[in-house]
């Protein structure tokens, strides 16, 4: 094998796009899917760290009545920012991670369909992640809830860049998520391999394409009430202020239009994952296929039209409250479809339990209880009593836990031989289980209890009185479990697995789908030919003829020989494989940089006008906008009034504040102009990368 | 570079027949769909919550906005004459039409611009009351996006003079083209729901 680079033009030939990049260039510079994938996941990790302990801070605050471990105000931040990074730094980008690596290998591509693209969404996604957490830096992390519902997310009642903070970085997550998707839609239409028609694509695949149409349609609403939100608080507009006939309640209507398909988003990409572990380790084809996917769709369909079932406590009225209840508990219906078609995989199986299979099996169950608790929700009069409970909390944690993380953990279990060539340890595999599964259901089961016995959310502290303080306890108890889950699940990975686990070979778990069909880990071209796919779940098929049952598909199978053999002719040219290019960095850097310009002019016009009368006679009396700063600067330092009295101490203030939000719209629009110039060479780049060619004696075997 | 680098290019075409760039471009406009879905909707649910004047009656000049909003949808036609010029491949005839896109963009853009004056002028601020905030936020977005597409076609002008746009490569026109009708039509849809509606309801 020798490679051969393309030939490049111009004056992008010192930036290169890099041939093979080597260390931790390649890393930057990388738009290898595989690469990308890895940069995703371990970045999610690395947060799901940092939430994590998050969550153990507020378990702490609530062990016991009355405690005082940190401040109210630190535990409105923690909670806040608890669920901003579960949600958008964690279970999104750890799904994404999935796509990246696992999408591209399943359809039988060699890579994504825009992979500078790609990496641009993972550069924005990281870069996005460290400006919302650099609040807590600056003492000023979100600390309004993840839902950060107006007016208290308003200027007038938040000062601080708490929630400048917020609104940014989601917007950076935000631009990162539809990026991403854009680029696996396309791949996943458009990339198939010869043969591989929609109904022959895994589910997991099907459930990233739905996961990502649902990112596209949903996202934008987001953008836009971020946006709004954004406007009211640095432009002093009145978008949800209600002194100016603003509705704080639209705000709800936006978040909740993005909301309610959020959650789908977090929980298909799971649903997509146990749909190709149970198979394999049932020995069984996924039962009820077309089902599966048509259910899928209609979770993504549905999944719009139940968005006020959050707001059922919020006064909409009957007939509004009604038809979202309604819609919401027809939604459970395509959700118990998929979990009647999961049991029916299993059923009559030769059920191997590994630890992929263990954490399936867990999703199913818990996955089901959570769905239960929010058909009881989804009836408005039952949720009058258990809007923000701490039974919402259980909910949503069953299936957020106990759902989408199982499901994820599932899929690390499931791909770990794949990507990094190792087996993970069973017996700790099965450890990690168990800790997680027991510290899971003892952390939040009781918290229905509690729910019901009228234990708000987001609540600092309680007192011996209300009679909490036991099922508290228990909570809390459960939630170190689970740590010591994560705890082992992380030295396994990026240890001691890593290290000393058993060699994998391309299909340690007798797979179903083509990313088992080559060498683990896979060569960076992925498929040395591009497979040609004659039935669903190919591969297997073409492992087990004997286990044929479909007709149709054995009468394909029954024209060609084998898997190998059918390939579509490659040219002389050999493999042509992207090169690296920094531009996607570039670009994203710009644009984070401008973000973090923005995220300080907040509150810039409300700054503005409480000092007008200030700004006016300074205006009069001919001092200029610099003098008034350096003047101002002395009236904070020396705490007296300057002497013609323009600016008394408080005013002093409010004009560096001001100062400090007109730099920050400097350098947004710096940043805007970089990200933009990134754009633009990254546009014009040209194509570059290299040939891979086989050598003559490669080809002998075949 | 030219043809032989579409031809080479394995990331370019796809297994539907059609090249990844529209695939990609029509589901981001799906996306932007939302994006202006969700403003106008909006506009629409804050129409008559104004507390304070300026309102829409006191300010709105139809015939001038009838105006600008002929010249946007002339420069739609004028992009079909451009895609059309280069997938035939004649190239002067493409910077000219391409040129007349920019320029009746540019016209449009003057025309709100002045008319962006002209309200603040006339008291209608962002923080003025909630028809100023949805009124500018909407329509300021909906100029960014023509002022994007402005500077999108004047790059491809420019480019064709270093042989980056030719008849092989009219795909890039297209993609460009796609945006702009969107963007076009999207006007039609804020120009009924904004201006035109005051005069029905
Ligand atoms: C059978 C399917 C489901 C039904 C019927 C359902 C119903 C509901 C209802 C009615 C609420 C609002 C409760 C309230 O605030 O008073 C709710 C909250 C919630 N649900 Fe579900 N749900 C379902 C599945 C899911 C799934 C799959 C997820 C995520 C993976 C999810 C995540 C959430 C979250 C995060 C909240 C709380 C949001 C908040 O207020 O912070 N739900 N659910
Ligand atoms: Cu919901």
């Amino acid at each position: 094998m020798h490679i051969e680079p393309v030939k490049e033009k111009g004056f992008y030939d010192f930036l290169g796009r890099q041939v093979e990049p080597k260390g931790l260039i390649g890393w930057l510079t990388t738009v290898d899917h595989k690469r990308i994938g890895i940069l995703y996941a371990v970045t999610a990790l690395l947060w799901f760290l940092v939430g994590g302990i998050e969550a153990l801070a507020i378990r702490s605050q609530l062990a016991m009545a009355n405690l005082r471990l940190y401040s109210a105000e630190t535990y409105n931040q923690m909670f806040t920012m608890h669920a901003t990074t579960m949600i958008f730094l964690v279970v999104m980008p750890l799904a994404a991670g999935f796509f990246n690596y696992m999408v591209p290998l399943m359809v039988g591509a060699r890579d994504v369909a825009f992979p500078r693209l790609n990496a641009f969404s993972y550069w924005m996604f990281l870069f996005g992640s460290l400006l919302i957490n650099a609040s807590w830096l600056f003492n000023a992390a979100p600390n309004g809830s993840w839902v950060g519902y107006p007016p208290l997310s308003l200027f007038q009642y938040s000062q601080g860049h708490n929630y400048d903070f917020w609104l940014i970085g989601l917007q950076v997550l935000g631009i990162a998520s539809v990026a991403a998707s854009l680029n696996f839609i396309t791949t996943i239409i458009n990339m198939r391999a010869p043969g591989m028609t929609m109904m022959r694509l895994p589910v997991f695949v099907w459930m990233t394409l739905v996961t990502n149409f649902l990112v596209v349609l949903a996202f934008p609403v987001i953008t836009i009430a971020l946006a709004e939100l954004m406007f009211d608080r640095t432009y002093a507009t009145n978008f949800f202020n209600p002194m100016k006939g603003g509705l704080p309640i639209w705000w709800q209507h936006l978040f909740w239009v993005f909301g309610h398909p959020e959650v789908y988003i977090l929980i298909l990409p799971p649903m997509g994952i146990v749909s190709e572990v149970l198979p394999v380790f049932a020995r069984k084809p996924l039962f009820g296929y077309p089902l599966v996917v048509g259910s899928g769709m209609g979770i993504g369909f549905m999944g719009f039209t139940v968005w006020a079932h959050h707001m059922f406590a919020s006064g909409m009225g009957n007939i509004a409250n009604a038809a979202f209840a309604l819609t919401t508990m027809t939604i459970a219906i395509p959700t118990g479809v998929k979990i009647i078609n999961w049991v029916g995989t299993l059923w009559k199986g030769q059920i191997r339990m590994r630890t992929p299979m263990l954490f399936a099996l867990g999703f199913i169950y818990q996955f089901m209880m959570g769905g239960f608790s929010g058909l009881m929700h989804a009836n408005a009069a039952h949720d009058a009593q258990q809007h923000d409970t701490y039974f919402i909390v259980a909910h949503f944690h069953y299936v957020l836990i106990g759902g989408a993380l199982f499901g994820l953990w599932s899929g690390i279990y499931y791909w770990y031989p794949k990507i990094t060539g190792r087996m993970m340890n069973e017996a700790r595999g099965h450890a990690a289980f168990w800790f997680l599964f027991i510290g899971f259901n003892t952390t939040f089961f009781p918290m229905h209890w509690l729910g019901l016995n009228g234990m708000p959310r987001r609540i600092y502290s309680y007192s011996h009185a209300q009679g909490w303080d036991q099922l508290n306890l228990l909570c809390t108890v459960g939630a170190f479990t689970m740590a010591v889950a994560v705890l082992l699940l992380f030295t396994d990975m990026f240890w001691l697995s890593l290290k000393y686990g058993e060699k994998a070979g391309g299909d340690p778990w007798d797979g179903r789908t083509l990313e088992w069909s080559i060498p683990s880990p896979p060569p960076v071209y992925n498929f040395e030919e591009i497979p040609t796919v004659k039935a669903l779940d190919d591969f297997w098929i073409t492992k087990h003829p004997e286990l044929l049952h479909h007709e149709e598909d054995s009468a394909a199978h029954a024209a060609g020989a084998g898997h190998g053999a059918h390939h579509v002719h490659h040219d002389d040219h050999g493999i042509h494989m992207p090169g690296g290019s920094w531009f996607p960095m570039f670009a994203s850097a710009g644009f984070a940089i401008g973000a973090w310009g923005l995220v300080h002019s907040g509150g810039m016009y409300h700054i503005k006008e409480a000092i007008q009368p200030a700004l006016d006679a300074a205006a009069k009396a001919g001092v200029s906008w610099d003098q008034l700063v350096s003047t101002a600067q002395t009236v904070v330092s020396s705490k007296t009034p300057d002497a013609q009295n323009i600016l008394n101490v408080v005013n002093a203030e409010s004009v560096l504040k001001l100062q400090a939000c007109y730099n920050g719209v400097k350098t947004a629009i710096v940043g805007g102009v970089l990200g933009v110039l990134g754009i633009f060479l990254w546009a014009l780049e040209p194509i570059g990368g290299y040939y891979i060619h086989k050598e003559k004696e490669e080809h002998a075997g075949e | 570079m030219s043809s032989e680098v579409l031809l080479d290019n394995p990331h370019e075409m796809g297994c539907t027949g059609l090249p990844h760039r529209k695939i990609l471009m029509w589901a981001f406009l799906a996306s932007d769909c939302m994006f202006f879905g969700s403003l106008i909707s909006t506009y629409l649910v804050y129409r008559g919550h104004s507390t304070d004047h300026p309102l829409p009656e006191d300010i709105f000049d139809i015939p001038l906005t009838s105006t600008s909003s002929f010249v946007l949808l002339l420069s739609s036609w004028l992009m079909v004459l451009a895609l059309s010029a280069i997938q035939k491949g004649k190239l002067w005839e493409f910077r000219l039409w391409t040129l007349g896109v920019a320029f009746f963009g540019s016209i449009f853009l003057g025309f709100q611009v002045y008319e962006f004056t002209h309200f603040v002028h006339s008291g209608l601020t962002l923080k003025q009351n909630l028809f100023g905030s949805t009124f500018f936020v909407l329509t300021g977005t909906h100029g960014c996006h023509v002022a994007i597409g402005v500077l999108w076609l004047m790059s491809l002008f420019f480019y064709s003079f270093i042989g980056g746009v030719t008849k092989e490569r009219s795909l890039d026109v297209e993609i460009a083209g796609l945006y702009w009708h969107f963007v076009d039509i999207v006007w039609i849809v804020i120009f009924t729901a904004v201006y035109l509606l005051e005069y029905i309801i």
